[in-house]
Formats: C-alpha cells, structure tokens, sequence
C-alpha cells in the first residue's frame, strides 16, 4: 500500500512572512514501483467565518456562512505522470511564503467562529482502479518581527474585589463578606510570556472552594447583516484549591495555549480579543467574577 | 596349616632415633621469600592483581604470610572469591559516599526509598477508601455490567447502556468505592501496570491521563490517617511517569556531534544545546498539555513529575521552576495536602537540581505561615467526621516535615538552623516543627544547643502534639552526638523530670529506652542505678512491662554495649531486678543470651569476682533451664558455646580446690548439655595437668589426693554426656592425664566397656584404639589381673565385635596389637610416663613374660592369615592385597626375619600381595626400596637376603 507523506524542515512548523517553508513529500511505494498521473502540493491559507446560532438565529447561521476569505493559494506540479520506483521517494520542494494580492497574512488560531489555517496539500493522481492519494499538513503561521506588530509594555493592573465591586448583584445582603486583593503584572501580555500576577485573601466569612483564571476569547465576525460577538472559554486554570490561608500571596500563573490565542487581531471583516477573569468559588458554589480584557501580542 | 612363630625385633631406640635425626643446616632464605614467582602469575591475570602484586613488592621484602595484608593473602586476591566479594564491598562503600557528596548530599541524608517503607507500614487504616478513575480493571468492569443486569427499571438499562458506551470510547469516570487497604494498594498497583502498558502501547494521552487521575487522589483527604502512605503509592506512579517521559525525550533526542555526520545518543551529562529541535519541541509540548491542567493540585504533581525534562530546555530552568512551583503550593488550602507538597517538590529537587536550594527556605517559610491553617474550620470539621484527634492528626505531618527539613538542612550551616529556630520560634512554637527540626538537623548541631532544646521543648506550646516524641527525639540525637559537658547533667535532669511524670507506659518506656543510652554513656553506675529503677518503678505496676519486652530488651543491649566491665555492670543493684522483669521464658533466654555474649566478648581475662560468678552463673542457669527436648540444636549448640565461654573466664589462680569446687558446681548446675560438660571435663583434665606442672611431678600426699579427685570427677561425669564418640575421647584423655598424674587405680577398665557400645563411624574408632593401643604400651599391669589384662580385654571385645564386612580395620587394629606386642618386648620402652613403672621394669624381661606376648603375637598373626584366605575372592583381591602388604610391612619393621618361619611368611605375603597385579606398583617399588634401605642401615644380613628375594612383577 502506497502512502504519501508530507515532511516539514522545522520540526516547530513555525514560519513566518516572507521565508521559505521547505521540506520534503515522501511517497513510500511498498514493494512494487508505483504509476501516478502527476503529483501537485498547494499551499492554502484562510480565515474562516462563521457566525453562531446565538447572535444571528440558526437559520442563518447555517445558511449565510460568510465566505472564507483566502490569504494565500498556490500550486505547484511537483512531478510529472509517470512512475515512481518501490521503495522510499523523496522530492524535496520550498514555497515562499507571501501573501496573496495586497493580502496581510494573520498568525495562526483556532478559535470557534473564527479560524486562521495554513495548510499544505499534496495530491497524487492515480490511474484508474487506484485511489488517489492525499496528504494534509498544517503549517504555523506567526509574524515576523520586522513587522509593525506592537510590543507587550507593562501595564500593571491592581484590582481589589469586594461585595461592593460586585455589579450585577441584586441583594448584597446575601453575599458573604470578603476582601481579594491582587495585581497583574500587565494588561499587554506577550503572547510566549505568561500571564504573571498574585492574589491574596484578605478576608473572607466563608469557605472558599476555589480560585480559577478563566481564559476567554472574544470573537466578532462582521456581515452584510452586522455583527456578532461571542465570547467563548478557552481554559481555566485552578490556582487555588480549598479554603486557602488568609492573608499569603497565591500566584497568579498561566501559560497562553498555542493555536488557541493569537495576538489581538483588528480587521474590517472580525476581531479576536482576549480576557481574563477571575473566579472564586465559595463552598457553596457561589462565584464571583472579575473580568479583565487583555492585550496580547506576539513580542 | 603352618603356624608361624612370631620373634619379636630386638631394637635400640636411642640408636635408631639417633641414625634417624637429619643434619641441621642453618637456614639462609626463607622459602615464602620466592614471592617473584607469584608476582609474575599475578601479572597475567590481570591488571587490579598485578597491582595489588606491585604494592607487595614495593613494600618491605618480608610479610607475616599469616597476617591478612601478607603477600601470600594478596596472591589470593583473584582466585578467592569471598576475599573478592569482600573487597569489593569495601571498595564500593567509600565510593558510594563520594558520588553523593559530590551530588552535594550530606552522607546522613536518608534516602527516600528508606523512608517509604516505614510510611506504608505506619500510616494505616482500616476505614474503607475510595479511587476515582476512568482505568477500571476489567473485572470492575464486569461487576458493573452484572449489577447493570439486574436492574430492572428501562430508563437505568438505558442508562448503564449508554454509561457502558462511554465506557468503551474513553472511559468515563467512575468511583470505586468500599476498598479496604489492600485492595486500593493493590488498585494503585494496577494503576501504575497500566500507565506502563499505555506508554508502550505509544497511547500518550491515556497515559497522561491515568497520571493525571492518579494525581488528582491526592486531593483527596477523606481517610486522612492513610494520606502519607497514599502520597507514598502515589508519587511511586509519577515517578514512574517522569522517568517514562524523560528517558523517551532523551531517546528522541540524539545529536550529531561536532566534526562526525553519526547521530549519538546523549551523554548523561548533557547541555540543551546538544539536544535536537524535535526533541525540544516534544519537550516544550509536554509542558504545553500540563499547563492546561485544570485543576491545582494535579497540574502541580504533573509537572514535577516531569521536572527533570526542563534539562532539556534551558540551564538555569530548574531555579526558577522550582520557585514558581514552591509559589503554587500555596494555592492548596489543605495544610495535610500542602505539606505533602512541599514534600514531594524537594524530593524531586533534591534528585534533580541537589544544589538547587532557593526553594527550600520559602517553602518552610510557607509553611509557618499557612500552619494557621491547621486550625480552621475546613481542617476542624473534617477532623469531626473521620472522628480524629489533633495529636494523631498532627502525627500524619511528620514524615513530609521531616523530609523537607531535611533538604533544608542538608549542606547547610549552622546559620540556617539557627534562622529556622528563630522563625519557628517566632511563628509557631509548635511541638511538630520543633520534633522535625531535631530530627533533620545533624545531631551535633543539635548536641551543641541540648539545653535549649530543652527549654523550647518545655515552653513550645502544646498543640496535642504529644512531647514525649519530643524527648525522644532529642534523645536519639543526644545519643548520637554529644552534647557539651557541662550541659550533660542539666539536660538529664530536665528531661527525666518530665520523663518521670508520663504516666502511659508506652510513652514513658519509649522515652526511657532512648535516654538509657545517653546515661550509659555519660554518666556511672549510679545514675544508670537510678533510672533502672525508675524504669521498674514505672513497668511494675499491672505488670505493664509484659507488653514493653522489646524496649526493655533494647535497655538491656543499649546498657551492654556500653558497660563492658561486667564488676561495675553486676555492682548495679538494680540491673538483675531488671533482668527479673522478663517474666516470658523465651524472652528472658534472650536476653541472657545477650547479656553472655557480650561477656564472652569483653572479659578477656579470666575473673574470680564472686559477684560476676554469681550473676553469671544464674544467668546461664536460666539459659540453661530453658533446653529441653524440643530446643534446636543451634539453639542448644549456641547456649552451650556461651557458657562453656563463662566457664573458661572463670579462674581463680592457685586456688585449685575452689576451681575444682566451681566445676563441681557447674557440672550440677549444666548437666544437661554436653558441650558443656565436654568442657568441665577438659578443664578438669587442664587443672591436674596444671597442678602437676606446678609440683613439677613430685606429688605431694596433698596434690595426689586433688590430682585423683580430678580424675574422679572426670570419671564419673563422662558416663552422663550422650555423645560417644565425645565419651571415647574424653576416657583416653582423662586416661592419659591421670596416667601422668600416677593414678592408675581409677581409670581404663572402664574403657573397655565403653568401646563395645561403639556403633559409630569406624575410622574415627580406629584411630581411636590406635591411640589407646600406644597408651597402653606404658600401662602397667594390674598384678591381681594377670597379665596384659587390659590388652586381653581389648582384643576380645575387638573379636566379639561387628566390624562392618566392607572393611579391613579389624585386620588393621591386629597389625598394630602385633607393633604394640613388638614393642612390648624390648628391654626398654619406647616412652615413660613419668614416674610411672611399666611392665618393662615391672618384668625385667621376664622370659615368661615375653613368651606370653610371643604366642599373643602367634595367635593374631594366625587370625591375619585366616583372615587374608576369607578375602581370596576374585572381587576382594585387592583388599587382600592391601591387608597382605600391610602385614608385611609389620613384619619387616617390628618381627625378626632372622628367623626363617618368618622370613618365608614375608615373602610369601609379598607374593600376595602382588600376586593379582591390584595395588599400585608405584606402592610395591616404595615397600622394597624401604627394605633395601633397611638392609643397607641394619647389620642383619636376611634384609638384604629378602630384599634380593622380593621381585616386581611388572604390571601387564
């Protein structure tokens, strides 16, 4: 059985504008030597939209998926038809990587409404009787620093969280009594850097179950109808675990998923934002909320 | 049939003895000096022996061959397996300890592979436990599918259905509830199977699952008094982890070195920027997905499991990896939890990074100040459910304490414990912290500050940790370091008073066992007095010190071992009342056992205290009271060696009539062992020989009397030991000694008897009437007996006899009476006792005397030759081959060929002898040779005679 393989140079998978992604297709023809009718790698990138049923009603969410707009498409014949001996064949290739027309490359994320992918695509033809073959491999995208990306600068944040912060709370006779306070060491994050800060417990009546840091994206896809904006959780951290001691720092600590966070991202058509909240968990399961919109970017 | 006339060889010993003395030559080199030889040998086998071999020839060109160092020793060195071992384990023990000095270990750090042992075993329960996990067996799983059967509602088929389903997909998680111990031990067992068998099965994400899961029982503190052992079965599986995880990366991880296009593998010791980018990649991935654990307390364990890996990343990852990781500990709101995780972050630390200590301090640092924690609410009420108390509550921190105190003080200066005092001082003066410290610390630190150990201990509050482990503990550490001498007292004082006061037993003895060893060791008899009184004050009442047999068995070895002077240890008033306290039998065996052996060892000098006498003897009489029928024989072999080695200590000089009386004593109170009486006996033997080398033979009327009573004793307790073979020895010696002592009223008939009863092993039996037979040549006879009436005896008691028929000994034994006839008939004997007439003064060669051994000698040389017909079979010729030669050769050395009767016999045995070609001609050629020398030395023709007659047949 033929199989067809797609080998990156780097093992990370990471490029950036401008340089080459190289690499190598291995085709493994088994035992006998194998006929094809041409061998063609694309090179795909796109943003795809979608809207959720929340903001825009399920049915056009299943009908009006906003077309997915393309950053970079090429395609090349690697081999001609022909025959390619038993065994292992290797064929090297390179692709610059450049955007499409007066198109901007995006960094790679997988988000829920929104994603960014580079893919590498090869397909061989096969006579009849065969099945063609096909191969994908995903690539990662990240900017360049020559780009005019912003730079993550401190921007300390100090935030106290009380019965009296508390906003949408309707009967503050209800809530227990109880003082966090804390700091992040910044609001702009480097995406590679992470997420720093600490958090003490000054007081608090009742028992706490939990702590958490709450990942969350925020995605806007713009349309011919509008717009809708969905934030989704990306992951939560438990710094926390238990009725912790009053009154001692508990660090604040959270490495940012790859894929799944990118820089903040403003364009015409969606936008990824990102915040954090901060969560605690009372024994009897009531929490309380902090939210916390960030900044992230790639240096 | 001819008879033979037997004619005795007339000798002259002084002349033989004479002709037979070599010529002395002085001795110019000694011949161990030829160590050259070895030298080369040693060459060849092989480098560690030729320098062992180059060491001996550097150093001085004489070694006492006997002493271990010699050269003779060292040439042993390849061959001897046991002196290899030996070696072996000599040379690897220092190196062990240099590795881990140079792993910045201090050589007193205590693994934790010993610690983990002595967790499981004592942190126990037997309340039921519960495992949450997806990684059911499958036998779990067919319970479940057999409890989904009989459930009869639709909606919990549909529901088990569907539960089963997931079952299949990934395995939901469930929870086994109602383990007893073994099974969850066995469980987490199973777990770690598991993790292995994904691992290699390449299914990574299960494989971290179960890890992860695994972690997650950690948070777990519903059967609280099991979390150490818990902790202990858990982290076995993360460990298990990291090592999967870290050999495989650094499998993943071959480089190319610099100059050579071969990937290798790593060295052990390598730097990051050896590693390759796939690797790295796989590795900053691992660390990815652990991140993204959700929950604390896994997402912790996880990624110290793997902590190792950052070795792969960057150099200086491990410092501030630990930091961050110490920072998440405080996260965990459980001080049991958190402790333990602070544990397992410098367990992990110290393996990894040992010089890595940042950490440390603010992990301690933490600790104090969560140690508040212990008291809230959260820790009160589950305390309240499981029914527990503080102090046993606060026991379960120990081991995670005493583990992080260690690293802390491990390497450390004296500075850091003292900073870790004042901060326990300052925070939380708790007895728990105050107990780890002493225990980590190095006991010298700790001896230095005795008295204010001391005075923390009084004033650390009382939190329900008990303080008695306190004392204890301190008094382990006091006991291994000493404390300065002007404290010494002090601290006694301050601790036996608190001491004094416990009024539970198990926590007084427990003390007072440890501290017995710190008096023993500082302070004299009456302060040791003191407290062994004190001891049996507090053990007496309800016979409490039936259930402390161990611990006070450990006062008694700890006393032991540090008093050696058995005058001072019996001047104790209170030690045999201590000793009366082992009211079990078998315990108070032992312990005398003990309490002999360490006599046997330390009293080099024989003593004649009455004191130790006295003690010592009801000592062994207890040991000796204890063998009965049922003991075993180790048992028995081992008693009887330590009091035949009180026996031998005991010595009272001159005074012989007290000695004998001693023995005297002895043998009533021992008679049941016969080693022992073996030993009396020899002793006794020992003593007439003693008093005769004292009088310088000339007994006095006095002596005499003392010299026969020996002999009496000997007699009469040789009957009652059981071994005969030990009897027939014993007579001839005691025969022999009181032979030379000139009492010969008493002894050998008795002899005779014995011999008959013989059914033992043969040869020793014939060596044994060899040595009786030339005994018996400066025996005098009985004149009421007649004559030779011994011999007589002995001969028929040999007739009567079952010889075993494979065996020519009979025949033998007769070759030798002949020798012993021979040398009857001379002149003059051989030897003398001293001062004892034998027959040969006694008779004066009698000539009625001389025929009577002439026709003995005739009698038995018939019953040789009637004996060597019944061998003249085809099978047996080579026995009688055997017995033909050696009569023979009796005849040629002790009967006179001169006359002709004899002189055909011998060459008729000759004949015999080679007649059927069995015996070794190398043998025949030896035998003449013999003779012919003799012809040539002696001045009697018929030698040369025979020895011309005697022809080799050569061997076809």
């Amino acid at each position: 059985m033929a199989t067809l393989d797609i080998k990156l140079k780097k093992a990370n998978k990471v490029y950036r504008e401008g340089e080459l992604v190289k690499g190598a297709i291995c085709v493994d023809a088994g035992k006998s030597e194998i006929a094809h009718q041409g061998i063609t790698l694309v090179m795909e990138g796109s943003v795809n939209l979608q809207l959720s049923a929340k903001s825009v009603g399920l049915f056009e969410a299943f009908y009006s998926s906003l077309k997915p707009l393309q950053l970079i498409n090429y395609s090349l014949d690697i081999a001609k038809p022909g025959k390619l001996p038993s065994g292992r064949t290797e064929i090297p290739f390179e692709i610059p990587l450049k955007a499409k027309g007066n198109k901007e490359l995006y960094e790679t994320y997988h988000g829920v409404f929104v994603n960014i992918q580079y893919s590498l695509k090869v397909d061989m033809k096969r006579p009849l009787l065969a099945k063609d073959l096909q191969k994908t491999c995903e690539f990662i995208v990240e900017y360049s620093d020559k780009d005019k990306a912003e730079k993550a600068k401190p921007k300390p944040v100090q935030f106290t969280i009380s019965p009296e912060t508390l906003t949408n709370v309707k009967e503050k006779q209800n809530v227990p009594k109880f003082k966090v306070k804390g700091k992040l060491e910044s609001a702009v994050l480097c995406i590679t850097k992470p997420l720093k800060g600490e958090l003490m417990v000054e007081q608090c009546d009742t028992q706490i179950k939990s702590i958490e840091i709450q990942l969350v994206r925020v995605e806007t896809c713009g349309c011919a109808e509008g717009y809708a904006k969905d934030a989704t959780e990306i992951q939560n951290i438990q710094i926390a675990d238990g009725d912790v001691c009053r009154g001692i720092s508990i660090p604040i600590f959270m490495i940012f998923p790859r894929l799944f966070t990118c820089p903040t991202l403003s364009t015409n058509n969606f936008k990824v934002d990102f915040e954090i909240n901060i969560v605690i968990v009372f024994q009897d399961n009531h929490l309380v909320t902090e939210n916390f919109p960030i900044k992230l970017t790639r240096f | 049939m001819a008879t033979y006339e037997w004619q005795p060889l007339q000798r002259n010993y002084d002349l033989e003895s004479q002709r037979k003395s070599l010529v002395t030559e002085a001795a110019l080199s000694h011949p161990l000096q030829s160590i050259t030889v070895t030298d080369v040998k040693a060459d060849k086998r092989g480098t560690q022996a030729k320098k062992k071999a180059e060491d001996v020839k550097k150093s001085s060109s004489f070694i006492d061959p006997l002493s271990s160092l010699g050269p003779l020793a060292s040439s042993f060195e390849g061959s001897d397996p046991l002196s290899k071992i030996a070696s072996q384990g000599i040379d690897q023990a220092p190196r062990g300890t240099r590795t881990k000095s140079e792993d910045g270990l201090d050589e007193t750090f205590e693994p934790w592979s010993a610690k983990k042992a002595g967790i499981l075993t004592k942190y126990t329960t037997s309340e039921k436990l519960s495992i949450t996990t997806s990684f059911l067996s499958s036998a779990d799983k067919e319970k479940m599918v057999i409890k989904s059967h009989a459930s009869t509602t639709v909606t919990d088929k549909v529901r088990n259905r569907l539960e089963q389903l997931d079952d299949f997909e990934e395995g939901s998680v469930q929870e086994m509830l109602n383990l007893s111990q073994q099974d969850y031990v066995k469980r987490i067992e199973e777990l770690n199977q598991q993790l292995i068998t994904a691992w290699e099965n390449d299914q990574r994400v299960k494989a971290l699952k179960i890890v992860i899961q695994s972690a997650k029982l950690l948070s777990d503190v519903s059967v609280i008094q099991f979390y150490p052992s818990k902790f202990v079965l858990v982290t076995d599986i993360l460990d298990t982890f990291g090592r999967l995880v870290y050999d495989r990366l650094k499998e993943k991880a071959v480089y190319i070195p610099a100059g050579s296009g071969v990937a290798r593998s790593l060295p052990d010791n390598f730097t990051p920027d050896m590693v390759s980018e796939g690797a790295k990649e796989t590795c900053r991935n691992w660390f990815f997905k652990i991140a993204s654990i959700r929950e604390l307390i896994p997402r912790f364990y996880v990624e110290v499991a793997i902590l190792k890996c950052y070795s792969f990343l960057n150099v200086g990852e491990y410092n501030d990896a630990l930091q961050r990781l110490a920072d998440m500990i405080r996260g965990i709101g459980d001080p049991l939890v958190a402790i333990y995780a602070r544990c397992y972050l410098s367990r992990v630390g110290i393996l990894v990074a040992p010089q890595t200590k940042d950490h440390l301090m603010p992990c301690f640092d933490d600790f104090l100040t969560t140690y508040s924690q212990v008291h809230s609410d959260t820790v009160q009420n589950t305390l309240a459910v499981q029914k527990m108390e503080m102090p046993r509550y606060l026991t379960l921190f120990s081991p995670a304490l005493d583990w992080l105190l260690q690293c802390l003080a491990n390497k450390s200066s004296e500075k850091t414990l003292m900073e870790v005092l004042q901060k326990s001082k300052k925070h939380c003066n708790s007895a728990l912290l105050l107990n780890s410290i002493i225990s980590a610390f190095k006991p010298e630190f700790v001896a230095v500050r005795a008295v204010q150990f001391t005075d923390m201990i009084k004033e650390c509050e009382d939190t329900g940790f008990p303080k008695h482990y306190l004392y204890r503990t301190l008094g382990l550490c006091l006991v291994m370091a000493d404390p300065p001498e002007d404290q010494q007292l002090t601290v006694l004082n301050e601790v036996w008073k608190t001491v004094m006061k416990l009024k539970n037993p198990a926590d007084y003895i427990g003390c007072s066992e440890i501290w017995i060893e710190y008096v023993v060791k500082h302070f004299g008899k009456k302060e040791v007095n003191k407290i062994l009184a004190d001891i049996i004050k507090h053990m007496t009442p309800d016979r409490a010190f039936e259930d402390f047999y161990p611990q006070l068995q450990s006062v008694v070895t700890k006393i032991l071992a540090h008093i050696h002077d058995f005058s001072v240890l019996f001047s104790i008033d209170k030690f045999l009342p201590f000793i009366d306290m082992f009211q079990k039998e078998s315990v108070k065996v032992e312990v005398c056992k003990n309490i002999m052996e360490v006599f046997v060892k330390h009293q080099v000098e024989p003593t004649n205290d009455p004191v130790i006498i006295n003690a010592t003897m009801f000592v062994c009489k207890t040991m000796h009271d204890s063998v009965n029928a049922l003991t075993l024989d180790d048992e028995r072999k081992m008693i009887s060696n330590l009091i035949a080695g009180f026996i031998r200590n005991i010595s009272f000089g001159r005074d012989f009539e007290r000695q004998l009386s001693f023995y005297v004593e002895c043998r009533s109170s021992f008679s049941n062992l016969d080693q022992v009486l073996v030993q009396l006996i020899q002793n006794v033997n020992d003593l007439s020989m003693e008093t005769r080398r004292v009088v310088k033979g000339n007994h006095s009327r006095k002596t005499g009397n003392f010299v026969r009573a020996c002999a009496a004793y000997c007699f009469i307790t040789i009957p009652s030991i059981q071994s005969s073979v030990a009897q027939l020895q014993l007579y001839l010696l005691s025969g022999q000694c009181a032979l030379l002592n000139q009492c010969y009223s008493q002894k050998i008939p008795k002899t005779l008897q014995v011999d008959g009863k013989t059914r033992s092993t043969e040869p020793i039996l014939v060596e044994h009437i060899y040595n009786f037979l030339s005994t018996l040549l400066i025996v005098p006879d009985n004149p009421d007996a007649g004559v030779l009436y011994l011999l007589r005896g002995l001969l028929n008691i040999l007739q009567n006899y079952l010889w075993e028929t494979q065996t020519d000994y009979k025949v033998l034994v007769y070759t030798r009476v002949l020798a012993l006839l021979s040398a009857m008939s001379q002149d003059s004997y051989l030897y003398h006792a001293d001062r004892v007439d034998s027959n040969d003064s006694m008779y004066g060669s009698d000539p009625k005397f001389l025929n009577e051994l002439k026709s003995m000698c005739s009698t038995l040389v018939e019953e040789v030759l009637s004996y060597l017909k019944t061998l003249a079979q085809s099978e047996l010729y080579k026995r009688q081959s055997l017995v033909s030669l050696e009569l023979f050769q009796t005849i040629v050395c002790h009967g006179d060929i001169r006359e002709p009767s004899l002189f055909s016999l011998a060459t008729k045995l000759w004949g015999l002898a080679q007649k059927h070609g069995e015996l070794d001609t190398k043998i025949m050629v030896r035998c003449l040779n013999g003779v012919k020398s003799k012809a040539a030395a002696s001045t009697i023709r018929e030698y040369t005679e025979l020895a011309s007659k005697l022809s080799l047949e050569s061997r076809t």
